[in-house]
């Protein structure tokens, strides 16, 4: 029995890529929402920004926190997207009994999920901040070393979250799949992405602290109205995002044993 | 694994679920290059049994090895040397024939996919259509690339759940025969759950009976006609699904 059949193998790795770009090479629809919705988004939040500095002197000095705000918001939330919806590919297309007994291990799965929501992430958001810079002169990459701080932030957070709502997708079947789309709301009011942390309340902060993202917004705004990268917030939040991320693999673990015991591997259905 | 080392060893085999017991203390040994059919009605605890080999479903009790591998602790020491075909399991639509095939060949560390994918479309007569997407194939079609699925890393161990379901006569025949060869040239085990008794009959050399979880009978085709006096296995069949055999038995 080969010792490389049972240990991780980029080759299956690289075949669930290629499963995946195939993918959607084959569907502009599944492209075109990659792109369309983010843009939305930082338009609309640009547009704003731009009216309340033509009106507020703090903001007219706190420029690009809004847009910044959006663009770091949708790597987190596009990231964690793009890790479960091609999870979800495998339930539509009821391919997870073929792959299960395929010698396709989970981190190996994980691993391609992990890939394919940084392609998806790339083809959605490189396009996204160049319209920033034609519309708001607002250059992403700009932040330099801190924009790489704060995207391994991000996208670990969101990974860990997909690698979440995925074993619960697993689990309880397609019944869950609303949490893949939902879950990530709940960080906007309490990852504080458009506002300090120090407006909640005293006991909502506490709560506040233990997401990682909190502190990659409050370094944002940091960075963009004091011009100070906070490198103690990214230490902190990489420690945060560490514990998350092994939580997440364990309760991921223990889903797929309770999915194999259930049965419900075999009924992928809702 | 010693050649004396069954290909599918099943032991004490239970699974309860809280609906109830769906599989209920059964016990086999398949030798290497066997073909077996494992039968019974809807419930009767085949498709629980299977996903079980596989290592889909963990047991409650009992052990299932497969090729010496215990299934529930170290099944990825032997995933690559068994595959499985199931109609109800769909490959992805959105991917053409041969895009499929080279994502199973990948994943089942083939090691010159492109040559193999060749040589199953043209074993398998897929040529015409391996740059169609997956979905819009025929019913035929569909069990024909499946089959190729199943096949593409030359498995030892083949899992077949109603291979020729659905399918009508002339495609089902050349499925079954296409089976009967590569079992021959190959000399894999197969173990094939069905309804369609011909089928058993035409390829099995050993049957095991399921009813209610439990292994009711199991023997070869030729020793169950003789002792339940039928002339087909579908007569078989119906005797141990209605427990024919047991008010028989009782009444002599």
């Amino acid at each position: 029995m080969s010792e490389a059949a049972i240990a991780f193998s980029w080759r299956r790795v690289g075949a669930m890529v290629l499963r995946y770009w195939y993918l959607l090479r084959s569907s502009w629809p599944r492209m075109l929402e990659l792109i369309y919705w983010p843009a939305v988004q930082m338009l609309m939040w640009g547009f704003l920004q731009l009216y309340i500095a033509e009106n507020a002197s703090f903001f007219a000095r706190a420029g690009g926190t809004f847009i910044g705000a959006i663009l770091l918001w949708d790597i987190l939330f596009r990231g964690q997207l793009g890790f479960s919806i091609s999870f979800l590919e495998e339930m539509w297309a009821r391919n997870l009994g073929n792959l299960m007994m395929s010698p396709l291990r989970p981190a190996e799965f994980v691993t391609a999920l992990m890939i394919m929501s940084l392609v998806r992430l790339a083809i959605g958001m490189v396009p996204v901040t160049l319209l920033a810079i034609a519309f708001f002169d607002f250059n992403l990459y700009g932040l330099g070393f801190a924009l790489a701080a704060f995207f391994a932030n991000l996208i670990l957070t969101s990974w860990a979250i997909g690698i979440l709502v995925s074993g619960l997708v697993l689990r309880n079947g397609l019944g869950a799949e609303g949490l893949a789309w939902t879950i990530m709301f709940l960080f906007l009011p309490l990852a504080c992405v458009y506002y300090p942390v120090a407006v909640l309340p005293g006991w909502l902060q506490f709560f506040a602290w233990l997401l990682p993202p909190t502190y990659v917004f409050e370094g944002m705004r940091a960075l963009l109205i004091e011009q100070v990268f906070r490198t103690d917030l990214m230490l902190q939040a990489l420690a945060l995002n560490a514990l998350w991320f092994a939580a997440a693999t364990l309760a991921f673990v223990k889903l797929l044993d309770s999915a194999r015991d259930q049965g419900s591997l075999m009924q992928t259905g809702e | 694994m010693t050649s004396s080392t069954p290909a599918i060893a099943v032991d004490r085999l239970v699974k309860r679920y809280k609906g109830g017991l769906a599989v209920d203390g059964i016990s086999f040994a398949l030798p290497a290059g066997s073909v077996t059919g494992l039968l019974g009605g809807n419930g009767a605890g085949k498709t629980t049994t299977i996903a079980m080999i596989m290592g889909l479903v963990i047991p409650t009790s009992g052990t299932v090895a497969v090729l010496g591998a215990d299934m529930v602790r170290s099944r990825h020491r032997v995933l690559h040397r068994m595959n499985f075909e199931s109609p109800y399991v769909d490959m992805p639509m959105r991917l053409t024939v041969a895009q499929n095939l080279r994502v199973f060949g990948m994943l089942y560390g083939v090691p010159d996919v492109e040559e193999r994918i060749a040589s199953l479309a043209r074993e398998l007569d897929l040529t015409d259509f391996l740059d169609r997407p997956a979905g819009k194939l025929s019913a035929g079609q569909k069990t024909r690339v499946s089959l190729a699925k199943s096949l593409i890393n030359r498995p030892e161990v083949l899992l077949l759940d109603e291979p020729t379901a659905s399918l009508d006569p002339d495609t089902a025949d050349w499925v079954r025969g296409h089976l009967e060869r590569y079992r021959r040239e190959r000399g894999a085990t197969i173990l094939l759950a069905s309804h369609n008794m011909n089928e058993v009959e035409r390829l099995c050399e050993h049957v095991i009976m399921m009813k209610r979880g439990r292994i009711e009978d199991a023997d070869s085709p030729a020793h169950l006609l003789a002792r339940y006096g039928r002339d087909t296995l579908e007569d078989v069949f119906l005797d141990v699904a209605r427990g024919r055999r047991e008010a028989r038995e009782a009444a002599q």
